[in-house]
């Protein structure tokens, strides 16, 4: 691997830029491999990587219908927090930010993991005492997490309104020093890159349409490239999770919608940490390119298409506007959408199958983006050791029979 | 004062309307109908604007939608107007603004320094560096993003207004070019409904900016005459300034018009932006082609325009962008643009010609113009603007060059071909198409009721877009039921000319490697070169979204209009195939970008959420009430008496209702009028306990589960007659569980009769607690029998109170001996304020939820969503008792899964601290040891926690792991503010054990 430095930034410079090597190769795939991975968004990408290094796994590829990142790797706000409430998705989301925090220098990309601060705004009586008990439960978990008063977030967010003029006055807001953004197609590519230096094959144009079965044990993967022979498949594809799970004669409970987000033109630095609010159902925060990128809550119909809908970013938009007057001649420049897969209790199902060496993660919903490392990495575990990691553990489809959900939708503060 | 650049005559300006506006602090006469763009040239001013990246001075290229340098910022304070394009801001007299992302100013930028190191900045550079030492991105980071951004966010809350207008329309036209304008007058001929909108001032679109003749009457006439017949027309709707963004499902668009950016401020008393929200049967794309720049070293310098906007500042604006042309070419169109040069009186160098010698060029020598075929222009000299071209020869396939030549001019006059504008076509979910003959992308096949016509399908001639039009303007109105398809009259005839081919010159060589010569732009408002793309496609990020991910091509506020094509045509050559088989990038809504305000409407300030208040708010207000809201209610919180703080007010509160009697505005409650004869057998499933036999004239309190058995909602439900119930929910929940039990009804139990009607506004409750409630109701009601015997706790009568009809229930929240008394809710108040006069001799109090709250807390009632979160069972609640064991109900089955019978699980308790003055913070958790290791194992949380003047002691509710096991043990709370508190684990009813005041 060609290692990115300033110093070789400078001597590329010296060759016009002429000598970069590829980020990672474009491998056609072999006939067969230990473990295949279908889905090349970061989760997928992450836990091939994981796989070869921390597992020593021979032969990985990652089989990606079109390019690396398009789907809600590349869609998604950019936040990383791990400021969940109940304990096992703390857990998993805290290993995940603590992964977060050394992966720029593990994988030599700079992924503009930014920890600038992130806020959940409350505004009624009860948004308070939800707010108050996920920090304190945060707090236990040794989770970072603070109470602002208005004043304090005004303090710290100069431009948003505190005022109790607003139909929703800001009451308070817990924050998470340690949270904030990173870029997303810089967690693609270079867990891509990484991913490719220890040996995966990442294979792009590749999509799955079969998964092969004998006795109860999977074979390999049918694709639109040919046969690919597998020892173990980890099926990682988000919104499709289902679409695949129903080619292993498998239904999971999920539901497939839409999750838009949108971009304003480029404006000069205005808001520094990222702003979410469950109440109102809007969060925001300031690209380094300088647009307001901000998103919505799920649309409220299942589809698979990736195109969000006007009433839901009309009433977004409108609540942040109520939360920042001052953005409201602010224009708009693109909307778009990922599709999230949402279990019944807005956490993630991740683990074996009733299938032999067929796993699967999803079912992230909103949740995604920032736990990649962390998916990756015990879903890494999950396929080696075909058993789950003590922190994917609570995960399990089996939730669903035993009742043991981790119910974050209410309990979270934030939808994401 | 003199425009030099002004044209004595022509335009469609308002010679006769003279105004002054001011750019970067200097002032200068325009007139009305200028736009800030064509204002500036007139006057000479070419450097408006400094690039994203390398602050390159950047000056105006086009002259509508496609300029994509001149981005400003307009007016100041909570006004102002960031990142506006300077050729579609209309001046009005006073107009004010300046260049934006200048240091410090636009004519001698400090960051401009960033231009000498652009060699240290190719594509993604951000990606391989400031990574040392770790973790200090965020520091990089700080001086990065103060560098990033064009204009800057409006320092107030916006003053102006906004709104949406919905319509529906048989045929919707975007465009109102000759093709629009054709669709639309033959499509309204039918009598079909009609709505044409365009972007521009008015109609005509690019037949204003050219020099063609209609029927025999220059185009700006035929266009007036035109707009005259649509205006004729009573179902035709012709709005200008209104710019179609957004194509959806089902033929759903959004548009954004602009009613009042072109005047000056506070001029209008309307809305400034209107978003239309259009759902039409049938849809016209007519939104024409935008040119295409040329990609050669330097050509982001001011006085590089495009051909069609020089023609356009002629025509349009009579105003000559510069006085020594040289016009640069791939195709014929350009050739008009050296004949309106000429003909306006500038001088034209030469037209240098990429192609052949052919018959446009033969045209131009005949008018003694020097046209340079099979030639190049590969740089050009001067920085802030132009001051000559270099020239080269190139060869037949457009790969090399050779041989020199300099001309000098002060404008370079470009067309590399256009590009038809797919973008609404490609938003509706079709994939536009590359056609090799045309070099451009066209629409493909339509997936909604649309199609395209003239240029914006890849017809450039006018004939083309005339006879697309018409024959649009019928199809689509026959598609929705009028007319027959076939033409109303001829389609008018236009002198056509034969043409050249167009040659495709997607980067002109410069005789050294792209990646060595001076940045030839493809994208220059993100500052994206040609060389940048061979970058990227070097290091694998050779797809379309790739690139655009990698280099920023096409990110930038233009959204890529003007350089997409070329950059996806260089990545074609890369890759030695071509642009079709790349395909372009998603196109994504807006087209244009839409204010924030505009997409919001009027859902803004006080109206952002609608405002519930109950029929006797106004009497809270009065007496000094403080609200909270509860969803989207006002409800009143406290009501303190001069000086009185809040936990002060609800001990007076508190003790009213337990002493005597206080009265509580209950109207929130939700409340549904269920009635048919299925409604028990509903209700029965719906609710935890039995509902099949509650005898008339009876209340039964319910609980309400979702699928995982988790408590959802709770409230009395009354039979009020043989089939008719009514169902009290929470005051939050209430919209919730009505959607919830109509999905139950229409989708699971259609076989079920009965109706559901959502009531909750329908009626005022008056809740009078306390053990003198009923010697005040009494006062007011004379035809119902208040005694315990005939109207006992949980029954429901009817008859008068205070002269007014009422239902009256007997149930209590507050453990109290208690009537909630509903009347229509226009009695409300009248009701109300009887009963304040008949309680006076009792020294009744009004109370609000905070006292509403401790009382309940006192008798360990819950609260849903603050006692439970969505996973909690009425068995974790010590209400085994309602769930009933001979039926089934919706939740039942999940709740004897194995984790939802564990003995373990957080169970509903009281908590009692060891200092009676000491009130636990809600939302402590409850740990077993304080001081265990992180993480430290949590048994849960306090959910409610008050002082209670009644007991003269703290009280809190919460869950414990295992708690109901746990009576009299010791825990510890703990919370953020540093405080670790023990308490007693109790039992959660504090008061009244027994339950016998409610029941006297």
């Amino acid at each position: 691997m060609q290692k990115y430095s300033f110093l070789s930034l400078a001597r590329n410079a010296l060759t016009y830029h002429e000598n970069w090597q590829r980020a990672w190769r474009s491998p056609d795939p072999k006939p067969g491999y230990d473990v295949v991975i279908v889905g090349g968004g970061g989760h997928g990408l992450a836990t091939a990587y994981y796989l070869v290094k921390e597992h020593r796994v021979g032969s990985v590829a990652v089989l990606e219908k079109g390019y690396v990142g398009g789907g809600n790797t590349g869609r998604n706000t950019e936040i990383v927090r791990s400021n969940y409430l109940w304990d096992e998705a703390a857990h998993i989301y805290e290993f995940s930010l603590k992964l977060w925090e050394g992966l720029t220098q593990q994988i030599n990309f700079n992924l503009m993991f930014s920890q600038r601060g992130l806020l959940s705004l409350g505004h009624t009586l009860q948004d308070l005492r939800d707010i108050q008990r996920r920090i304190n439960a945060n707090l236990l978990n040794g989770i970072d997490s603070e109470f602002l008063t208005p004043e304090q977030i005004k303090e710290m967010v100069p431009a948003i309104d505190v005022s109790p003029r607003a139909r929703y006055p800001i009451l308070g807001a817990s924050l998470q020093r340690r949270g904030g953004t990173a870029r997303h197609d810089a967690l693609a590519w270079g867990l891509a890159r990484a991913a490719d230096s220890v040996g995966v094959d990442v294979i792009h144009n590749c999509e799955v349409t079969g998964i092969r079965r004998e006795g109860g044990a999977v074979t390999g993967v049918d694709t639109s490239r040919g046969f690919i022979k597998a020892g173990k498949v980890g099926c990682v594809t988000a919104g499709n999770s289902g679409v695949l799970a129903s080619m292993a004669g498998m239904r999971l409970p999920l539901e497939s919608r839409p999750l838009q987000a949108w971009v304003s033109q480029p404006l000069k630095p205005i808001l520094d940490v990222v702003v979410m609010s469950n109440a109102v159902h809007a969060y925001i925060s300031q690209t380094d390119r300088g647009e307001l990128l901000c998103g919505a809550g799920v649309d409220s119909y299942n589809g698979y298409g990736q195109r969000g809908s006007p009433a839901t970013l009309e009433h977004a938009i409108a609540a942040i506007i109520e939360m920042f007057p001052r953005f409201s001649r602010v224009r708009m420049l693109r909307q778009w959408a990922g599709t999230v897969d949402t279990c019944p209790d807005a956490c993630p199902i991740i683990g074996l199958t009733p299938v032999k060496g067929l796993y699967f993660n999803c079912g992230w919903g909103t949740g995604g983006y920032k736990s990649t490392p962390g998916s990756g990495w015990v879903f890494a575990y999950t396929i080696a050791q075909n058993r789950p990691h003590r922190l994917n553990e609570p995960f399990s489809l089996e939730r669903f029979a035993t009742g043991h959900l981790i119910d974050e939708h209410g309990a979270a503060g934030v939808a994401h | 004062m003199s425009q030099p650049h002004r044209l004595a005559e022509g335009g469609r300006i308002d010679r006769k309307r003279p105004l002054t506006f001011t750019f970067n602090g200097r002032v200068y006469p325009a007139f009305r109908g200028d736009t800030l763009a064509s204002g500036l040239l007139a006057n000479g001013v070419h450097l408006v604007a400094r690039s994203l990246k390398y602050h390159r001075p950047r000056g105006i290229v086009g002259a509508g939608v496609e300029e994509s340098n001149a981005l400003v910022q307009v007016g100041e304070g909570a006004r102002s107007l960031p990142n506006l394009v300077a050729t579609q801001v209309e001046l009005y007299d006073g107009l004010s603004a300046r260049s934006v992302n200048v240091f410090p100013s636009v004519g001698f930028d400090l960051r401009a320094v960033n231009g000498w190191f652009a060699r240290l900045m190719p594509p993604g550079f951000y990606y391989k560096t400031f990574m040392w030492p770790a973790g200090s991105w965020r520091q990089y980071e700080h001086q990065i993003r103060k560098a990033a951004g064009f204009g800057v966010v409006p320092t107030g809350a916006d003053p102006d207004d906004y709104d949406h207008m919905n319509v529906h329309c048989d045929v919707l036209v975007a465009g109102a070019g000759p093709a629009g304008l054709a669709a639309a007058l033959e499509a309204g001929r039918t009598g079909a409904r009609v709505i044409l909108m365009d972007e521009r001032t008015e109609p005509g679109g690019a037949l204003l900016a050219g020099s063609g003749r209609i029927e025999g009457l220059p185009a700006g006439r035929w266009v007036n005459r035109m707009v005259e017949e649509l205006a004729s027309l009573p179902e035709v709707q012709v709005l200008a300034r209104t710019t179609v963004a957004g194509y959806y499902e089902h033929n759903f668009l959004l548009a954004l018009e602009r009613r009042t950016d072109h005047l000056a401020p506070g001029s209008d008393p309307g809305p400034r932006q209107r978003l239309w929200r259009i759902r039409a049967k049938q849809v016209v794309l007519a939104t024409g082609a935008i040119e295409r720049p040329l990609v050669f070293c330097n050509n982001d310098r001011p006085g590089v325009m495009l051909a069609s906007g020089v023609s356009e500042y002629i025509h349009r604006y009579a105003v000559l962008p510069g006085s020594r042309a040289v016009v640069f070419t791939n195709n014929d169109s350009a050739y008009q643009t050296a004949f309106d040069l000429l003909d306006a009186g500038a001088q034209v160098e030469a037209i240098v010609d990429s192609r052949p010698a052919g018959q446009r060029s033969a045209e131009a020598r005949e008018r003694g113009l020097q046209v340079m075929n099979r030639h190049a222009v590969v740089d050009v000299r001067g920085a802030k603007r132009i001051r000559g071209v270099r020239l080269m020869a190139l060869s037949a396939d457009g790969g090399s060059v050779s041989g020199k030549g300099r001309l000098a001019c002060d404008l370079l006059a470009v067309s590399g071909g256009w590009s038809p504008t797919v973008q609404l076509h490609a938003q509706s979910g079709a994939r536009p198409a590359y056609d090799a003959r045309k070099v451009c992308f066209v629409p493909g096949p339509s997936v909604q009721a649309e199609r395209s016509a003239g240029a914006c399908r890849g017809s450039f001639d006018l004939q083309a877009c005339l006879t697309e039009g018409f024959r649009a303007g019928a199809a689509a109105a026959h598609a929705t039921g009028h007319g027959d398809g076939g033409l109303s009259r001829p389609i008018p005839s236009v002198e056509g000319r034969e043409g050249d081919p167009i040659q495709p010159l997607w980067i002109v060589p410069a005789g050294k490697p792209v990646s060595r010569v001076p940045k030839q732009f493809v994208d220059p408002l993100m500052d994206v070169s040609a060389a940048d793309i061979l970058t990227a496609v070097r290091e694998g990020y050779d797809s379309i979204e790739y690139v655009k991910r990698y280099t920023n091509l096409g990110m930038g506020p233009d959204q890529g209009r003007l350089g997409n094509v070329n950059g996806i045509a260089i990545l074609a050559d890369q890759h030695g195939t071509d642009p079709g088989s790349i395909g372009t990038t998603t196109f994504r809504p807006m087209y244009t970008p839409v204010t924030f305000a505009a997409l919001s409407g009027g859902e803004q300030k006080e109206l952002f959420d609608p405002v519930r208040k109950t029929a006797i708010h106004e009497w809270h207000v009065e007496q000094g009430a403080l609200f909270e809201n509860v969803g989207q209610w006002k409800r009143a919180w406290y009501f303190p008496w001069p000086g009185e703080s809040l936990d002060e007010a609800v001990d007076r509160e508190c003790l009213a209702v337990r002493r005597s009697v206080g009265v509580l505005d209950a109207s929130t409650l939700g409340k549904i009028d269920i009635q048919g004869p299925d409604a028990n057998v509903f209700l029965n499933r719906v609710y935890t306990n039995p509902f099949m036999k509650v005898p008339i004239g009876r209340c039964r309190y319910g609980l309400m589960l979702d699928e995982n058995g988790m408590l959802m909602d709770d409230g009395v439900t009354a039979r009020l007659g043989e089939d008719h119930y009514l169902m009290h929910t929470t005051t939050g929940g209430a919209a919730h569980v009505m959607s919830w039990l109509e999905l139950w009804l229409q989708t699971e139990w259609p076989e079920l009769k009965l109706y559901m009607t959502s009531v909750t506004d329908h009626w005022a409750t008056v809740s009078l607690c306390g053990p003198n409630s009923r010697r005040v109701l009494r006062k007011l009601c004379s035809d119902v029998d208040l005694s315990r015997e005939s109207f006992p706790f949980m029954a429901v009568r009817e008859g008068a109170v205070a002269g007014v009809p009422a239902r009256i229930f007997r149930i209590s929240f507050t453990g109290e001996l208690t009537y909630e008394v509903n009347v229509n809710a226009n009695f409300g108040r009248h009701v109300w304020e009887a009963v304040f006069d008949a309680g006076e001799e009792y020294g009744i109090t009004p109370f609000g939820t905070e006292a509403m709250h401790v009382l309940r807390a006192e008798k360990g009632y819950v609260i849903v969503g603050q006692d439970t979160d969505g996973s909690v069972t009425p068995v974790d609640l010590g209400m085994e008792r309602m769930l009933g064991r001979k039926k089934d109900f919706l939740g039942k089955r999940s709740l004897f899964r194995s984790y939802l019978v564990r003995k373990d699980r957080k169970q509903f308790v009281g908590l009692l601290t060891e200092d009676p003055k000491e009130v636990l913070p809600e939302g402590g958790q409850i740990v077993d040891d304080p001081s265990a290791p992180l993480p430290r194992p949590m048994l849960g949380h306090v959910t409610s926690s008050y002082y209670s003047a009644a007991l003269e002691r703290s009280i809190a509710l919460g869950l414990v792991k295992g708690g109901h096991g746990r009576t009299g043990e010791t825990v510890h709370i703990q919370n953020f503010d540093g405080r670790t508190i023990a308490a007693r684990i109790a039992d959660p009813v504090f008061y009244d054990p027994k339950g016998e005041r409610q029941n006297v």
